[in-house]
């Protein structure tokens, strides 16, 4: 968030709506309202003074409701911008015209009433919407009694009770009495999966997940005995990377899960919670529970209507924007493109991955314009220091009243002055402000500075801020250090401003000790092969391809087999009923004629050497091997239906698996019409021992499947065989149109799997029924099972990039959240089944996504990497231990011959390096270092903390 | 051990989680006691053991590593 704030080619709009778009893709005029912040952002610091001042309260929305806010404030501590606002709504003078309290108590005069609602044009290219979804409000029809029952929350509110940030800092109390409660049971599916009451006949899909979560960090919250836990739900759907396990995990840490749909009432003088429910075999219980939380599920957002009509999209059924498998983040009107919830209720990970795919759909479409409008900022040539004493100037900043209201700045300042090599101390009111960045320039040239010290607040917001003006006097940016006294010093330690004091002054002496031993850095910058290379040509590697291709990036595109198509030349429809097979047939020609892509088939990666933005490989061709050169590469090297050993498989041509019986449907169809019965089975080699994660797509599968057979032959008899039913998202439709069409649903458990035998006139399958607690004999013409998704062969390529996988032997992300499609190791990234089992529509956005990261690399000549890196020192002898420890494989062992005698010496690959110095931690002998964070330095800091107390 | 014994603790926070919490509790003005005096580094696994070794030596009270 912090970088999208201050990035230079980010224009940040707040409080503002669309109103409408017009004009055609590549070139549209937005109009824009923002409505009055009544705070000047250029002048507010965000002290917090006009918040405290503010006299009226009132419900504070972030907190659902929880606690209050202040009239004048910010959503939460990390907002961005990091600028108050005043809620017009609320404020007594803008309501009632008498207060103007923050006003007269702003230090700086940001308060401005006049501040009037805007019109603002804006032309651009394309435009993405993520307006997200609102929570399900189970209040608006009486729901369980929820307003009533105290101790009733929803789960945004007990997220809200279990986080540090908080009404009770995280401390969980429930509401009615402010006791710990010690029992707590979750509801699942409020106001998702139902279409009775309202209509949300859709699974919020992320519900599930987060209840576990909330009941494991619950367990971590609460100290003593483990807290009595219950999870009432439908189905439990975990049906994401590693959420299986997670699952499992709840269950083994004593979370009870329970089927049942529990009647909620209020408890012993309306504390706590009655909950009526029947167990799997028919008993009726009434428990009490200190606490209930509603799982409540995600809808359109409210304001999505209103956006669809202005900006003349459609929307479908569910108000959610309507898109499609081959398009997956495209809207009905061209040039509009939708991120996140707004299209389906999804998690973060999807909607991350979402986000870059739409990022990629708009650089695709502007790609003839591409960066003719970004700004860089130029400087003049540094000024050498080498041969200059350190001469430090301390910056000791005020914040208006924020730091000097409880630190003694003038202290400060006067001791500052008695710091060895300090020659020049100055006090700022706000040394942020532009005039004080105009005053520090002006004294480093006066006094000939060559080392900076700003005693203020944190350098994580606000170092680069003044590493630029140094820069813009010639300095070299990492002559700087910042001492935060005002996050790490007055803000928190308001009662104590004696020992604030002397903190300062210890963290002033730490930043000088530190700062004079700071050496100028340079940002290495390396050239960049602006090709790529995907890895796989299914659907998620050939959309890879094409997307780099139109963007103008040349790509070399793998294929192991003699043919482009991978999964999806098996598959018949989409989820939204398109047909895979002309859809796969266009990509698979527009590939290859594409005049930027390379195809080689029958070819594997034999040798991979380099680093981001310069990588090279010898490949096997059906030519002999070639050599070539990418900077960054897509892995989707796919997956493939699991063939089992049980049920008869590759025994009787009667059991299929999905994508076998897909062809099936496709091509002989007539056969399959005169079957009387058909018999699913699902979790065939997956949620088991050996394969313990859920393959994600069999549900809606075997879904599609019987509801085709049903359109075949509406007398058939359909049966799906299953454990759990996972029609995540708006899957669930396509769940709910089984039933309705009569397919019948028997639910097996893993402890007592169906049995297939041959009998005279088909199939016969015997299975214990898990909720009439029968075993059922079933007679089928055909039976399907729904095979696990497995990874392909994928050694080779990750002994070769040194990237990881998963324990289920899935590709790894560097960061299952925020970065889902990058991978551990720069310059590579990840798409399609090889990551985890996905359909067809999320892997398109995988790979589309994959590409705009990747472009982030591929569309600069040169790429800039930071300057705190390792280094190899002199003392390095070559002994290797840091090689072990480093968590980015940037080390690499050289052997280097000088006048006949061979050394070993520690390389690093500055490209990989991140500059975490677990290598100069491991270092018994001080052979390599971190830049800017030396042993020396570290040592130094920690010494000037002892040296005077 | 004296009545008003103030110890004197060296952090070491890393740059990505304790010292980002550490700035936030500052925005969120959770007070603390005034002992602890913050180090920012990239990442825990920079801190040398030699380092904690050494603050201790020179009269530290104690030493916090957050990350």
């Amino acid at each position: 968030m912090v970088e999208c704030g201050r990035h230079l080619n980010i224009a940040l709009f707040t409080l503002s709506e669309v109103l409408s778009v017009s004009g055609e893709p590549g070139a549209f005029t937005v109009q824009v309202k923002q409505h009055p912040r009544y705070v000047d952002m250029t002048k507010c610091i965000a002290c917090g003074m006009c918040m405290e001042k503010c006299p009226k309260k009132v419900d504070d929305e972030f907190n659902m409701a929880i606690s209050k806010r202040k009239a004048a404030y910010i959503k939460y501590g990390q907002t961005v911008p990091l600028k108050y606002a005043i809620d017009g709504q609320n404020c007594l003078f803008i309501t009632k015209g008498k207060c103007r309290a923050c006003e007269k108590f702003c230090p700086t005069g940001a308060i401005n009433f006049e501040d009037k609602e805007k019109q603002i044009m804006l032309q651009v290219g394309a435009v993405i919407l993520a307006p997200g979804y609102n929570y399900f409000d189970p209040g608006a029809n009486d729901f369980y009694g929820y307003g009533h029952i105290p101790d009733l929350v929803t789960s945004m509110a007990y997220e809200r009770l279990l986080s540090a940030s908080g009404p009770n800092m995280g401390h969980l109390i429930r509401p009615s009495d402010g006791r710990e409660p010690r029992s707590i049971a979750w509801i699942q599916c409020v106001g998702s999966r139902q279409t009775n009451r309202y209509d949300h006949g859709y699974c919020s899909s992320v519900c599930c997940m987060y209840a576990i979560k909330q009941a494991l960090v619950t367990a971590e919250h609460l100290p003593g005995e483990a807290p009595q836990q219950q999870i009432f739900y439908i189905n439990i759907r975990t049906h994401g990377k590693e959420f299986e396990r997670y699952y499992k995990d709840a269950k083994v840490k004593g979370v009870q899960f329970i089927k049942a749909r529990p009647k909620v009432s209020p408890g012993k003088n309306n504390k706590g919670v009655t909950l009526t429910y029947f167990t799997e075999d028919g008993r009726r219980i009434i428990d009490q529970v200190d606490m209930a939380v509603l799982s409540i599920g995600l809808q359109a957002p409210q304001d999505g209507l209103q956006l669809a009509e202005r900006l003349d999209f459609q929307l479908n059924h569910y108000h959610f924007a309507r898109t499609r498998a081959a398009a997956p983040v495209s809207s009905t009107r061209q040039g509009i493109y939708i991120a996140g919830a707004f299209h389906s209720p999804k998690d973060i990970p999807q909607s991350v991955t979402e986000a870059s795919c739409a990022a990629a759909e708009a650089a695709r479409l502007l790609a003839a314009a591409k960066g003719s409008l970004t700004q860089e900022k130029s400087y003049p040539p540094e000024r050498d220091i080498s041969a200059e004493a350190p001469r430090v100037g301390v910056f000791v900043c005020s914040c208006g009243i924020n730091i000097a209201n409880i630190v003694d700045v003038k202290a400060v300042v006067a001791y500052a002055q008695t710091l060895p090599q300090v020659v020049l101390v100055e006090n700022n009111l706000f040394t942020c402000s532009t005039d004080t960045q105009g005053l520090i320039a002006q004294k480093i040239n006066e006094h000939k500075l060559n080392r900076i010290v700003i005693a203020a607040c944190t350098p994580r917001t606000h170092e680069p801020m003044f590493q630029d003006t140094l820069r813009e006097v010639g300095l070299n940016p990492y002559l700087i250090e910042m001492a935060n006294i005002r996050n790490q010093n007055a803000w928190v330690h308001q009662s104590d401003p004696q020992s604030a004091t002397r903190k300062a002054k210890d963290q002033v002496r730490m930043a000088v000790a530190k700062v004079v031993l700071n050496q100028p850095l340079q940002r290495m910058q390396v050239p960049v092969t602006q090709k790529a290379l995907v890895i796989g040509g299914g659907m998620a590697g050939m959309t890879a391809a094409l997307d780099f291709a139109d963007q103008g990036i040349e790509v070399y595109l793998l294929e192991a087999k003699e043919h482009l198509g991978g999964n999806a030349a098996n598959l018949r429809v989409t989820w939204q009923n398109e047909p895979v097979q002309p859809m796969l047939d266009d990509l698979i020609t527009r590939v290859e004629c594409h005049p930027k892509i390379k195809v080689f088939l029958k070819a594997q990666l034999l040798a991979c050497n380099g680093s981001v933005g310069n990588f090279s490989s010898t490949i096997e061709t059906s030519d002999g091997p070639r050599e070539i050169n990418y900077g960054a590469v897509v892995i989707a090297t796919g997956g493939s239906e699991y063939y089992p050993s049980e049920y008869l498989f590759g025994e009787d041509d009667r059991v299929l698996t999905q994508l076998q019986f897909d062809r099936k449907l496709r091509v002989e169809s007539s056969a399959l019409k005169k079957a009387r019965q058909a018999v699913f089975i699902q979790c065939v080699g997956s949620r088991e021992p050996q394969r313990p994660y859920c393959s994600r797509v069999c549900c809606t599968h075997s879904m599609m499947s019987a509801i085709a057979f049903k359109e075949l032959n509406p007398e058939m008899e359909v049966i799906i065989v299953y454990r759990e039913i996972r029609t995540y998202g708006q899957w669930e439709d396509l769940y709910r149109k089984a039933r309705d069409l009569g397919v019948i649903f028997v639910r097996y458990s893993q402890e007592k799997k169906p049995k297939v035998t041959r009998r005279d006139d088909g199939l016969a399958i015997s299975v214990y029924d898990a909720v009439i607690r029968q075993e059922l004999k079933l007679r089928a013409d055909y039976v399907i099972l729904a095979t696990a998704i497995v990874h392909n062969d994928q050694r080779r390529i990750v002994e070769m990039f040194k990237c990881s996988v998963n324990a289920d032997g899935f590709m790894n992300e560097a960061h299952p959240k925020l970065r889902p499609v990058d991978m551990s190791v720069e310059g590579l990234f990840v798409a399609g089944l090889c990551h985890y089992p996905k359909p067809l529509d999320e892997a398109i956005t995988q790979a589309k996504a994959a590409v705009s990261r990747a472009g982030v690399i591929l569309s600069k000549h040169q790429l800039q990497l930071d300057a705190v890196k390792s280094y190899a020192t002199a003392q390095c002898d070559g002994c290797a231990l840091c090689l072990d420890v480093c968590p980015y494989q940037a080390l690499a062992l050289e052997t280097t011959t000088d006048n006949g005698r061979t050394a070993r010496r520690i390389k690093v690959e500055m490209a990989l390096c991140k500059g975490c110095g677990l290598c100069q931690a491991t270092c018994p002998k001080e052979g390599i270092l971190v830049h800017g964070f030396t042993l020396e330095q570290l040592m130094a800091e920690t010494n000037a903390v002892l040296e005077v107390v | 051990m004296e009545k008003n014994f103030e110890p004197v603790i060296v952090g070491y926070l890393c740059n990505w989680c304790a010292y980002a919490g550490a700035d936030l509790a500052g925005v969120s003005r959770l007070a603390y006691p005034a002992n602890m005096r913050p180090i920012r580094v990239m990442c825990t696994g920079m801190v040398h053991p030699e380092l904690v070794v050494h603050a201790l030596s020179k009269g530290a009270d104690g030493v916090i590593v957050m990350g």
